[in-house]
């Protein structure tokens, strides 16, 4: 048989008492094949056995861990085992490892799959649930630290709001320009396909005007910058959470929300209708070059439309959700950052809540505000 | 001039050997010909003010940072220019411990220690758990800590987590970087004899960076200071005769005076 790194070899004395002498180096790099082979050993018949371990090469922890286990094994067989042949330098690490112990019994559950499923859907029901009332007075401590600023306004952080608006605006601009330019010519080249069967080219223009004022414009505009922004508060306040230096804040008496919160929350609800503004202006831009590449209509055609088309409260439903939208965004950012705890981990996970809650909320909200608009015939 | 002299090869067989080594950041230079050797089966205490390299040493040593100059073998081997897997294979070899544990906050105790395991070995993956499971009771854990995650220990229990990860290949030679800081006095007692014990099982060397006179006192060997971008070894008493001024201060300051007294 070809020389293995560790093996064991036995033999049996006269008066019935094995002798099992360990040989080689017993370490991690043969405790791959040593433990199948110890797994499948067993002495016949009884009788007290000798463990030798003193011919050893070399022993490691997991070397040390095997000879423990397969002892106990002739132990629980039935068999005395003497341990006593062993080399100093080896008796301390063998004794420590024996020390370990076996494993602890673990009760097995029973899982009924779906019991389980029932127990998930009840408990993810729940925290939504939960997280809906605990957004709701994070929204009123907001509320109240707004009406506290407007009170005392020396105390609102000037700076820190104009490092956000142009953090969240001023550096959103080309990406939110280009992305509305983009659709705002998707648009009208799609409107264009279909409106041309009617020969109604001209009412592109209408198209345009009433869908990217009222809703693409700012519905653009606010997933935008729920993924910008919305998660950049999540990462920034939940870093400063796992750096501890939101405990600072509390421990210097200053207040999280009055510091951390309200300068973003303002930021953004300054910023947002700023940006939907633009965002509407670039979308109609879009559309009219479009329109004027594949449907000749010019400039002046498109601008005279365009006046026809829509009027001012047009506009105001769109921007007036901005603000609204804005502090949702923000509320949901901050919350979810101050719930970080500890790891690097959930920064990460709450980051992706974060955008996915708020840009939820954006459209839930969108449509809440539509069901509104129709009754008040806006 | 020292009463002792490191750059004479040492009669010991050294498991890390360091020649000549220099280290900038910009204008500023951290060491400037520093040599040092670590002998197998020793714990070597790596003490200095702040600013003075030890973690820079520390992180040289593993290859983290490449330094200027100088040469650095770690078993024998030139660290530089190494082929990645003699790299690999060497890093297997060396176990560290960071300051913080730096458990991998996505894993558990148990997993955090099973990674070094699969990553270089092909054990079965049962047989693997156990062994994590042993090192983890070493470690001085309680046996429920293996399903733990980072955020549920406190940070005693980390360090003892982050030592069972350094400790799960058996490796040569275990690096700790300042293992007492933010210990309680019983907990950092606790360590220092937790270190010994295992050093002693496992035949470990130690390469310690550490603040804490009271494990320099009882459980170092020798104990290398970093003055004048150099590095003086000795043991406690060496130190002690030593008259430059920062290392007198060191040793005879009231911390230093205390320790030694607890000692003795």
């Amino acid at each position: 048989m070809a020389r293995e790194r560790a093996w064991l070899e036995s033999s049996r004395a006269g008066d019935g008492e094995w002798r099992l002498t360990a040989l080689g180096h017993w370490d991690l790099k043969a405790a791959g094949d040593l433990s199948g082979t110890l797994d499948r050993f067993a002495l016949d018949g009884g009788g007290a056995v000798s463990l030798d371990l003193s011919r050893l090469d070399a022993m490691d922890t997991v070397g040390a861990y095997l000879l423990s286990t397969l002892s106990d094994r002739l132990k629980a067989a039935g068999h005395g085992v003497d341990l006593s042949a062993i080399r100093p330098e080896h008796a301390a690490l063998f004794d420590a490892v024996r020390e370990v112990g076996p494993p602890p019994v673990e009760r097995a559950e029973t899982h009924h799959p779906i019991l389980d499923m029932l127990e998930r859907t009840g408990r993810t029901a729940v925290d939504g649930l939960r997280e809906g009332r605990d957004l709701l007075s994070f929204l009123g401590l907001i509320t109240i630290t707004f009406g506290r600023l407007i009170v005392n306004p020396r105390r609102l952080r000037f700076r820190s709001v104009m490092f956000h608006i142009e953090q969240t605006g001023l550096n959103a601009l080309p990406i939110l320009g280009l992305l509305s330019f983009l659709i705002g010519v998707v648009l009208a080249f799609q409107g264009a396909d279909q409106l041309r069967r009617f020969g109604a080219e001209l009412f592109v223009v209408n198209l345009l005007g009433v869908s990217i004022l009222r809703e693409i414009g700012i519905l653009m505009t606010a997933i935008i910058v729920a993924g910008r922004s919305g998660s950049a508060f999540t990462a920034q306040i939940g870093t400063m959470k796992v750096n501890q230096e939101v405990d600072a804040i509390s421990t210097l008496g200053l207040d999280v929300v009055e510091l951390l919160v309200v300068p973003r929350a303002l930021a953004l609800m300054i910023t947002l209708p700023l940006l939907a503004f633009y965002a509407d202006i670039m979308g109609l831009f879009g559309g009219a070059v479009m329109s004027y590449a594949t449907l000749d209509i010019t400039f002046g055609q498109f601008i005279r439309q365009l006046h026809g088309a829509v009027t001012l409260p047009h506009f105001v439903v769109g921007l007036v959700k901005a603000p609204v939208f804005a502090l949702v965004i923000a509320m949901v950012g901050c919350y979810e950052g101050l719930k970080v705890s500890g790891s690097a981990e959930s920064v990460g996970t709450l980051t992706t809540k974060s955008v996915v809650e708020s840009i939820f909320l954006v459209i839930v909200l969108d449509a809440v505000f539509s069901v509104l608009f129709s009754f008040l015939r806006l | 001039m020292a009463p002792f002299d490191d750059t004479q090869p040492d009669a010991q067989d050294a498991v890390i050997r360091v020649r000549g080594l220099v280290t900038r950041f910009g204008p500023q230079v951290v060491h400037d010909g520093l040599d040092l050797d670590v002998r197998r089966g020793e714990v070597l205490g790596v003490v200095g003010g702040s600013g003075t390299g030890k973690s820079v040493l520390l992180k040289e040593i593993l290859g983290l940072i490449r330094p200027a100059d100088g040469r650095i073998e770690l078993l024998g081997r030139d660290t530089a220019d190494l082929p990645e897997a003699e790299r690999v294979a060497l890093q297997a070899r060396t176990g560290v411990l960071f300051q913080n544990g730096a458990l991998f906050s996505s894993m558990t105790v148990a997993q955090n220690v099973m990674v070094p395991l699969r990553e270089h070995t092909d054990l079965p993956a049962a047989l693997a758990a156990e062994i994590a499971r042993v090192k983890i009771a070493m470690s001085g854990l309680p046996p429920n800590a293996g399903a733990k995650f980072p955020s549920e220990l406190s940070g005693g229990m980390i360090k003892r987590a982050g030592l069972a990860r350094a400790l799960a290949l058996d490796p040569d030679i275990l690096f700790l970087d300042e293992p007492t800081a933010g210990l309680d006095p019983i907990g950092a007692a606790a360590f220092d004899q937790l270190i010994r014990n295992l050093q002693r099982s496992l035949g470990l060397t130690v390469f310690m960076v550490t603040h804490d006179l009271d494990s320099l006192t009882s459980i170092c060997d020798r104990i290398a200071v970093l003055v004048d971008k150099k590095i003086r070894v000795g043991t406690l008493e060496e130190h002690l005769r030593d008259s430059h001024p920062w290392i007198h201060d060191y040793f005879h300051g009231p911390r230093g005076r205390a320790a030694r007294h607890a000692e003795s």
